[in-house]
């Protein structure tokens, strides 16, 4: 079922590793940086909720 | 069952709701793009005519269709939001531009990737790379207008109509390997012909396709939640019962 041969087969990619896992490794790091920098607006802005609503509830 | 489709259109309202499908687009992304690794890097045979580089396919052609397919949804939520003057449509709009942007800068950042070792180059200024470089320059626009305008609603209304106007770039990506000649080559995928693709490629790129527009989905209905809880706030304590209480436990 699996294509390649051996693991160095695969991380090789045929002499074009350089550019397949640098495509496929910035796609991930752009996604998690955005799931983080959501997750951290997130934090503040419930921060920002609760403090307005203690101050005027 | 029936819902009530505008008690939702108040951005309080569909705070909770989008909370509820969040974690399932989140899940149903991580398990398709986990399968469509799999495919992709492990199953799909070699392209016998650009040997493994092919593979970047994967992840370029997904990110290029969601970034011109979440330019559309943005300027349909800002076309909704300039005609009935809908607070939660603008916030879509808000709420789409990042991830559409990310989309964009990686489809041009993969072609790079593409480019060098099949045309010999990172970069040309052919018809397909330089409109879509001009839509990642759009989505800059519709998120800096925002932001340079102090008055919501002022900023809500410039920064839709910037949206609302660049839609005709879409079309001009789309069709720009048909009505110039261009080193990028044609669809592979097309809804008039049959797929120029064998089927396991194919299958996988479907995937990936299907988890980065749940993915989308997750990412964005968690950033309109900030949005939401950003230009609300003064609003919450007013309604202590069903929000409050909602971002509480979330």
């Amino acid at each position: 079922m699996v294509y390649w041969k051996s693991v160095s087969d695969f991380l090789e990619m045929g002499g074009y590793g350089l550019y397949v896992w640098t495509s496929f490794i910035i796609t991930a790091l752009c996604m998690v940086w955005e799931l983080l920098a959501l997750w951290r607006r997130r934090v503040a802005a419930l921060a920002e909720s609760r403090g307005i609503t203690r101050s005027l509830g | 069952m029936k819902i009530n489709w505008s008690k939702y259109s108040a951005p309080l309202a569909f705070y909770p709701l989008a909370g509820k499908m969040i974690p399932w687009f989140g899940t149903v992304a991580a398990l398709t793009i986990a399968v469509g690794l799999y495919i992709g890097l492990l199953v799909a045979p070699t392209d016998f005519q650009q040997g493994e580089a092919y593979r970047i396919i994967f992840v370029h052609v997904p990110a290029a269709w969601m970034s011109m397919f979440l330019y559309v949804v943005m300027a349909g939520w800002a076309a909704v939001g300039l005609g009935l003057n809908a607070r939660l449509s603008f916030m879509m709009t808000q709420a789409i531009a990042p991830t559409g942007a990310m989309f964009t800068f990686l489809a041009l950042v993969t072609g790079a990737m593409w480019g060098k070792p099949t045309w010999g180059a990172w970069w040309v200024w052919d018809a397909r790379l330089t409109s879509e470089l001009i839509l990642l320059f759009q989505y800059a626009g519709v998120m800096l207008l925002r932001t340079s305008i102090d008055d919501q609603r002022r900023a809500d209304r410039a920064s839709g109509v910037c949206a609302l106007v660049g839609v005709v770039n879409i079309p001009i990506i789309y069709f720009s390997v048909q009505w110039w000649n261009t080193l990028h080559q044609g669809a592979s995928v097309s809804m008039t012909a049959a797929p120029k693709m064998a089927t396991i490629m194919l299958t996988g790129m479907l995937l990936m396709t299907f988890g980065f527009w749940m993915y989308s989905l997750a990412v964005i209905l968690s950033r309109v939640r900030c949005v939401i809880l950003e230009r609300e706030s003064l609003q919450l304590w007013s309604k202590p019962s069903s929000v409050a209480e909602a971002v509480e436990v979330r």
